[in-house]
């Protein structure tokens, strides 16, 4: 066993211990572990990004639910150890929540259940399910751009160029980031997308080999792996990000997780999270300055943004402004407004503009 | 006890024709819509099907055949085995309107008014064209009448196009087949199907077997071989009379003293009453009532509130009954708890009435969205305007959430609840007349609200007795499944021996732990024997350990007595909530005889507040 894999395993081994250990002391088996809700995540100074406060749950095996939790923690525990680590071998999100099918009184109800489990364990062992050779279902985004890097697959290295090698798809990002070495770029920014549509129009219209821009399709809320892609340019190519999305209040929360980190996952936040990048529209002003068509916000549109403004994520004077003033306009609109002006509107006006204004671009 | 729209129609009736009558006030009648018309169709028919068994004495077996017979029509067939009717009255029981005495009488009834049957029939005539068919035998010996009848629109006189005596295989019953303009529903709250469950609920006495249109039969089976006690016809009753009635009673009645009047005009007033009444009124008894104006019968009514009169006799109501409400709900909804309650009677208006209500909770009853209210009016279920019923609005103000049952402010209360209640009254006082809610009068509020809070305290009580048996089997779930499989779990990833829970056990049911470690060493063994008290109180118990073997250094010492060939060690033990001691001793034995060794006993703490030691309740062994 390799050194990563060996660590790994004696974390999760500690954890059965723990559990083993009250066991023989007689003491009720309890797990701590933070809460994970926006009311229990600050900001960690050095970093700049948010993550979990000092709030702690105790799932403790007094109540069935506590008890059935510590079980199937024991049974995912021995999954990752004996047919993980120790056979090296790798399990998809979903193939871990159809296992449990033979655990009986341990069996997951749902894949939510088993996916939460998995980042109870990161946050106990301060590990990432990467370590543990947990895969998630589907494969991050892609990216196209003027960069040249080099992966490492299980068949080989393979060296690509996100622009020359390949398709009008772009080159698919691996679910561990870690296997990607940066070999050389042209680049001066990086623009993450959040619809697919955008990110071909802004191909289609040439705008990577214009601005030497790197265009990451997020894919609405974005993968673990892009995120941290996204985090490995930001820091080791000293690139900086804009993050271009619909003007409404869920895409705001896709900007936050890639800026500021996700509440389900600020435990890795300091890993994934870029504070370095900058909001890029679609803003609410915007749909006022740019006469952009949009739709009426509905009933769950305003509660989410008025969720957001007790959000500490988002507890900033721009940030304020910008959710009362969609709140009061009660409109929302979406990247592909800017269509109504014209196919090369966005690329030609809009996005020259805003990166004008956020200083990335000079004119 | 003139009924508004009774003296309307009586006055009505000579000038213009009920057919016009019919059309203007269809939606009063109940026949505004096609779905509509076959509901109330059908509750006419299934009244007086009911209302003649109970008035025979006879169990109610009674059969609905609904049939599309075309586009848009529908044929009604509704036979009962009730006691029939005689010939000559046929034709005006189904084709006269307003015929029957029932509105002069104060007594509980299903139909208040007598519309009923013949306004079916008059909707069936005017949509179809068709008349309506009547079979109908009294008895064995008799022979079985067939009718065909129309009503005379402008005379509202029967018109008999058929009378014929035919084979029929009944006893006795009556038969009513009307073809009309409607459509059959289902799946929804106001449908026949439900008016009959609901029927079938209030009426446990009754068998209603229901044919829908597509040839599937539905029985609601009798609960209950008992006949509800026959309501009887008695006088208002002088508490809670209104004013404007009062002085009709004065104007129009016979006798020529007021005391007599009093006497005879009202329940419960007896000769040394009435002296008492006018006494308290300051009129004299030998007065006139038909001179008396508005301030004496203004004195009257006070006289009635001041002077005590007995309670109003329940003889001319017919409550249900706890007990057939109970077998009511139970047949029809698979609840884990059902209770219900009649109050005494009360009076509205110089009117009796009686409120009963039952609850159903939850078993298979829907758990999310507001309860399910049945509404019933003597026997009757209210389909129509739940929202303006003063049974609804008493139910909204109640504070569920103190009885432990959701309630979004100012609404039903949420969950798997169905809450019936059941107003039996000589006169039931509805928002309006189609008769589908009850105006929010206050004395019956009052009495819903009471009959309904009395049950909702015996739900919570139910609830909360639940809770703790949840708890007890919640803590079972625990230490039986979830606990043991975690220990070896955990062991078998690091390969170590399985822990003793026993320990977690006591400390998850608070119980008294007692926990024998033996450490085997050579032939002398060391015994640990550790107790805890997890319970909440002061345990004062004592430790017997029985075996053949003598005890070498103990700590403490106990007190050995021999009981044949073996010993009883025993330790006398008080131990306080969360404290915990050891006791330890030597043992000398051989390694086979140590696995023999019985287990620890307690003396002193109940079997259900031990764990890791028998529990026994009185002295063992003491003296040998």
């Amino acid at each position: 066993m390799e050194d990563r894999d060996l660590q790994a395993r004696a974390s999760l081994k500690e954890v059965i211990q723990r559990i083993y250990e009250q066991l023989e002391d007689g003491t009720i088996p309890y797990l701590e572990l933070p809460i994970r809700t926006k009311r229990n995540i600050e900001l960690a100074d050095e970093e700049n990004v948010w993550t979990y406060g000092k709030n702690t749950i105790t799932r403790s095996a007094k109540t069935t639910k506590g008890a059935y939790q510590l079980l199937k923690t024991t049974y995912l525990c021995e999954l990752l150890i004996k047919d993980h680590l120790e056979q090296k071998k790798s399990s998809t999100l979903r193939e871990i929540y159809y296992i449990s099918e033979n655990w009986k009184h341990a069996k997951f109800n749902e894949q939510q259940e088993s996916d939460r489990l998995i980042e109870d364990l990161e946050i106990i062992t301060g590990l990432r399910r990467e370590d543990f050779h947990v895969r998630p279902e589907e494969n991050g985004a892609t990216i196209f751009g003027p960069l040249r890097l080099k992966e490492t697959t299980k068949r080989g290295e393979r060296i690509i160029h996100c622009q020359e090698d390949v398709g009008e798809a772009g080159y698919q990002i691996p679910y561990n980031v870690e296997n990607i070495e940066f070999l050389e770029h042209d680049a001066q920014l990086i623009i993450a997308v959040e619809t697919g549509g955008m990110q071909d129009r802004l191909i289609e219209n040439g705008f990577d080999e214009k601005y030497n821009a790197l265009l990451i399709h997020l894919k609405g809320q974005p993968a673990r792996s892009t995120r941290r892609l996204i985090k490995r340019l930001n820091t080791e190519l000293q690139l900086p990000v804009a993050v271009f999305t619909d003007g409404d209040p869920w895409s705001y929360r896709i900007y936050a997780s890639v800026a500021y980190g996700a509440i389900k996952t600020a435990h890795l936040s300091e890993e994934m999270a870029t504070p370095a990048a900058k909001f890029l529209g679609v803003q609410p002003r915007d749909i006022i300055e740019y006469d952009l068509s949009t739709d009426r916000l509905t009933n769950q549109d305003i509660k989410a943004l008025h969720n957001e403004l007790t959000d500490p994520r988002f507890n900033t004077p721009y940030w304020n402004e910008e959710i009362k003033l969609q709140l009061k306009l009660g409109k929302k609109a979406e990247q592909q407004a800017f269509a109504g002006k014209g196919l090369n509107y966005v690329t030609d006006t809009y996005l020259p503009a805003r990166l004008t204004e956020l200083g990335l671009i000079k004119r | 006890m003139e009924d508004p729209l009774a003296w309307e129609l009586a006055k009505r009736q000579e000038s213009i024709s009920i057919a016009e009558f019919f059309e203007k006030n269809r939606q009063i009648l109940g026949f505004d819509s096609q779905p509509r018309s076959l509901i109330t169709s059908v509750k006419e028919a299934v009244d007086n099907a009911l209302d003649a068994c109970e008035e025979a004495g006879i169990l109610p077996d009674i059969l609905i055949f609904v049939e599309q017979s075309g586009r848009d029509t529908i044929t009604l067939i509704v036979e009962d085995n009730g006691p029939g009717i005689v010939r000559r009255q046929i034709p005006c029981v189904f084709a006269k309107l307003l015929y029957g005495s029932r509105f002069h009488a104060v007594k509980q009834s299903r139909g208040q008014q007598g519309i009923g049957i013949s306004a079916a029939v008059l909707y069936s005539q005017i949509t179809s064209g068709r008349p309506v068919r009547i079979i109908s035998k009294i008895g064995k010996d008799h022979p079985a009448h067939y009718f065909e009848l129309i009503i005379n629109t402008k005379t509202n006189e029967p018109e008999i196009l058929k009378d014929e005596e035919i084979e029929w295989d009944r006893l006795h019953g009556t038969r009513v087949e009307l073809e009309m303009e409607a459509s059959y529903v289902r799946g929804r709250r106001q449908s026949v199907y439900e008016y009959l469950r609901e029927t079938a609920i209030v009426n446990p006495h009754a068998r209603i077997t229901l044919v829908e249109p597509d040839g599937n039969e539905i029985l609601f089976e009798r609960a209950s071989e008992e006949m509800p006690v026959a309501a009887r016809e008695v006088l208002p009753h002088p508490h809670g009379i209104e004013l404007g009635t009062l002085m009709k009673m004065l104007r129009y009645t016979e006798r020529e003293r007021l005391a007599p009047f009093l006497r005879y005009s009202f329940s419960k007033i007896g000769l040394h009453t009435a002296g008492e009444i006018c006494k308290a009124a300051g009129i004299d008894p030998k007065t006139d009532p038909h001179t008396l104006g508005v301030d004496d019968a203004k004195r009257l009514i006070k006289a009635f509130k001041r002077v005590k009169i007995m309670a109003p006799s329940t003889d001319s109501l017919s409550p249900i009954g706890e007990e057939l409400i109970y077998k009511g709900l139970r047949k029809e909804h698979t609840a884990d708890y059902i209770t219900t309650i009649t109050r005494t009677p009360s009076v509205h208006s110089g009117h009796p009435f009686v409120v009963e209500a039952g609850i159903a909770y939850g078993g298979s009853l829907r758990k999310d969205g507001p309860a399910k209210i049945l509404r019933f009016a003597n026997r009757v279920p209210l389909l129509y305007q739940q929202g303006a019923c003063a049974i609804t609005h008493t139910i909204e103000r109640i504070r569920w959430r103190q009885y432990g049952i959701d309630q979004p402010p100012g609404s039903l209360p949420t969950g798997p609840i169905v809450i019936l209640v059941h107003i039996a009254s000589t006169h039931t006082p509805f928002t309006s007349e189609s008769k589908e809610a009850i105006a929010d009068v206050p004395e019956i509020m009052s009495e819903i609200d009471l009959a309904i809070k009395e049950l909702a305290r015996r739900v919570s009580a139910y609830l909360s007795k639940e809770k703790t048996l949840n708890l007890r089997r919640e803590k079972e779930v625990i230490i039986k499944r979830i606990l043991p499989q975690l220990a070896t779990k955990t062991a078998q990833i690091l390969e170590l021996p399985t822990p003793d829970i026993n320990p977690v056990i006591a400390k998850i049911m608070g119980n008294v732990l007692v926990k024998r470690e033996i450490h085997e060493d050579g032939e002398v063994h060391r015994v640990i024997m550790e107790v805890e008290n997890n319970t909440e109180r002061t345990q004062e118990f004592t430790l017997h350990e029985i075996h053949e073997h003598p005890v070498y250094n103990p700590s403490p010492a106990p007190k050995t007595t021999p009981i044949g060939s073996e010993y009883n060690h025993q330790w006398r033990i008080t131990l306080k909530p969360g404290e915990k001691r050891a006791i330890l001793y030597d043992l000398q034995a051989m390694p086979d005889e140590l696995k023999k060794l019985p287990p620890p006993i307690v003396e002193g703490v109940g079997k259900e507040l031990l764990t890791g030691a028998e529990a026994i309740d009185r002295g063992v062994g003491d003296g040998g």
